[in-house]
């Protein structure tokens, strides 16, 4: 029985030493390299002390990065990646919620690093390679480890401006991953082209399979991201035969025209995730690529990276969603409306149970409480289940359909945001009186209404900066004279909708 | 060039768009501002750009965008 996702990583570098596991543009680490590279960093990050204790490592997207969260875990801890391009308040705010034993940065994070105003202990991963490793101390470390030992913990976005931290053991990510290397049918033969961001969870997947499979993982510059073309090719010239994306980037992709002139063959399994797949551009893709598999997945960070799936195996017109299908191996979702079973047509919210959920917020117990509760239907022995807020059905042929949010979180470009967080930023804005946030999901703008005349656009998107990643900009900004309320003193939404879609 | 620099100040207010010529190197404009610049650019200008053209030197500096836009027009 795996207990620890290292042993994927050990049982594969004796397998295939030499074997690249993971590439950036310039740089690539094979499976003995990054075991060496992880052994030396845990080696050093011993020196702590410490177990169970969270690691922020804000570095660069590159081979090396993912030795250094290996290193925390041979340290018998677990690691945060922290996104060095969110704005200073926003990091300072997790490593607030934190409170990591250590800050591991790389040279390219260092001036950023020290202009954060951050008093905890840093320590810069070029420095601590090459050190002694310490054989006997790691092997102490695991003769003490349970699989109910956290692994990472990744931040999300707040409602009420604070980003809460998702606590995952590793028995989830081995969960997850003995589910999705057999389901997929996943062998070292894998290239993955990877987009995901390392601080989101998404990108959990892809480097886990590595290191179980002996896949191999492209990570494509971020830059690519924004010109279809470039990212196609770089697709070609890598050989990736494997992606798992966010629909917003295979829609640029479809969207732009690319697939008619750079469709390359390797490519032949396709997944999205992190947000619903429109299906129209899914047929574009599917029209060029009539062989390959597609599959439709979905899942929150809290139930580490997925908890249902759909291989496409029908047609779909335009106008049709694509189904979330059926949960994962090994996982239960049911759909409630109140404390009951929704109907067979009735929709509810989805709900999960199983090996799959965090351990809750880290420092959040309150709303840990609000989302990881006691199973409504087991009134006999103590059982969390995890509700999503995601409204949910079953369609006629026994499959999930995503329906829509019951609250004011939003997919924007695969992120995962409240609004709220939007929100509290922009409230926070001296000139700004106060100001309130909807999703058009048809033009995918966030549309601000706020209400301080004094406030420029310029001088509210300035002010933001400071405040919230780039991602959570509103695309759309409406000065108003006062801020509709409803009858209970809520800002009225539906009003604000109204305003929207009459504008101008 | 005026109509241009409407768009992009709309768009994004907060970037100092005049005399950058880093505008995609320096990570000033994201994906989503790509997406939006050109369904505007398309629009105002009544233009087709198509994914051979949606590459970072055309987008890098307001000048590379306006270059872009007058070879479009010609054709």
């Amino acid at each position: 029985m795996i207990r620890n996702i290292l042993e994927y990583l050990e049982e594969t570098t004796k397998q295939m030493p030499g074997k690249n596991a993971f590439c950036g543009k310039d740089s690539a680490l094979t499976f003995l390299e990054l075991q060496q590279k992880a052994k030396e960093i845990g080696s050093f990050l011993v020196g702590y002390k410490k177990r169970n204790t969270p690691i922020a490592v804000m570095m660069e997207k590159t081979p090396m990065c993912i030795a250094a969260f290996l290193g925390c875990v041979y340290s018998g801890n677990f690691y945060t990646p922290i996104d060095s391009t969110m704005p200073k308040e926003r990091i300072l705010s997790i490593l607030d919620t934190l409170q990591p034993e250590v800050l591991l940065i790389d040279e390219k994070s260092k001036k950023l690093a020290n202009n954060l105003g951050y008093t905890g202990e840093m320590a810069v991963v070029e420095e601590i390679l090459g050190c002694d490793i310490q054989e006997d101390a790691l092997a102490n470390i695991r003769k003490t480890f349970i699989d109910a030992d956290p692994l990472y913990a990744v931040f999300t976005s707040g409602s009420t401006g604070v980003p809460k931290g998702v606590v995952i053991p590793h028995h989830a990510t081995i969960n997850l991953i003995e589910w999705y290397t057999e389901t997929f049918s996943i062998t070292e033969k894998e290239i993955i082209g990877n987009q995901a961001p390392f601080y989101f969870d998404s990108s959990v997947k892809d480097i886990y399979v590595v290191l179980k499979t002996g896949a191999t993982m492209e990570i494509i510059p971020k830059q690519l991201g924004s010109f279809p073309i470039k990212l196609m090719e770089y697709v070609a010239e890598r050989q990736i035969n494997y992606v798992d994306w966010v629909p917003s980037s295979l829609c640029m992709v479809a969207n732009s025209g690319t697939l008619e002139l750079c469709a390359p063959e390797c490519l032949q399994k396709i997944m999205f995730v992190g947000e619903v797949m429109p299906t129209k551009q899914f047929n574009m893709w599917k029209a060029k690529y009539p062989n390959a598999m597609f599959a439709n997945i979905y899942g929150p960070t809290e139930a580490t990276v997925d908890c249902t799936y759909y291989i496409v195996d029908r047609e779909f017109a335009d106008d049709e969603p694509l189904p979330i299908g059926y949960p994962c191996e090994n996982t239960d979702i049911f759909i409630l409306n109140g404390d009951r079973l929704a109907e067979a047509d009735e929709s509810g919210e989805l709900c999960i149970r199983g090996r799959c959920l965090a351990f809750g917020y880290y420092n959040n117990p309150e709303k840990t409480e609000e989302a990881f509760i006691q199973n409504p239907l087991n009134p006999h022995y103590p059982e969390k289940i995890y509700k999503t807020g995601d409204i949910a059905k079953y369609n006629e042929y026994g499959e999930i359909i995503f329906m829509a949010r019951k609250d004011h979180q939003i997919k924007h470009m695969g992120h995962r945001i409240e609004l709220g967080e939007i929100e509290t930023a922009v409230n926070s804005i001296d000139l700004v009186e106060t100001g309130a946030c909807i999703y058009d999901e048809e033009s995918q703008r966030i549309v601000l209404f706020y209400c301080g005349a004094e406030a420029t656009q310029a001088y509210i998107l300035k002010k933001l900066r400071d405040k919230v990643p780039k991602y959570m900009f509103p695309n759309v900004m409406m000065l108003l004279e006062e801020m509709p309320h409803s009858l209970n003193g809520k800002i009225d939404r539906l009003v604000l909708k109204e305003y929207y879609e009459n504008r101008e | 060039m005026d109509e241009l620099m409407a768009i992009l100040t709309e768009l994004r207010p907060d970037v100092e768009f005049e005399g950058n010529t880093e505008l995609i190197d320096a990570g000033e404009l994201d994906s989503f501002d790509i997406v939006s610049l050109v369904g505007e650019l398309c629009d105002t200008f009544d233009i087709e750009i198509g994914a051979e053209e949606i590459v970072p030197e055309n987008f890098n500096s307001v000048e590379a965008m306006l270059a872009l836009v007058e070879r479009l027009q010609e054709d």
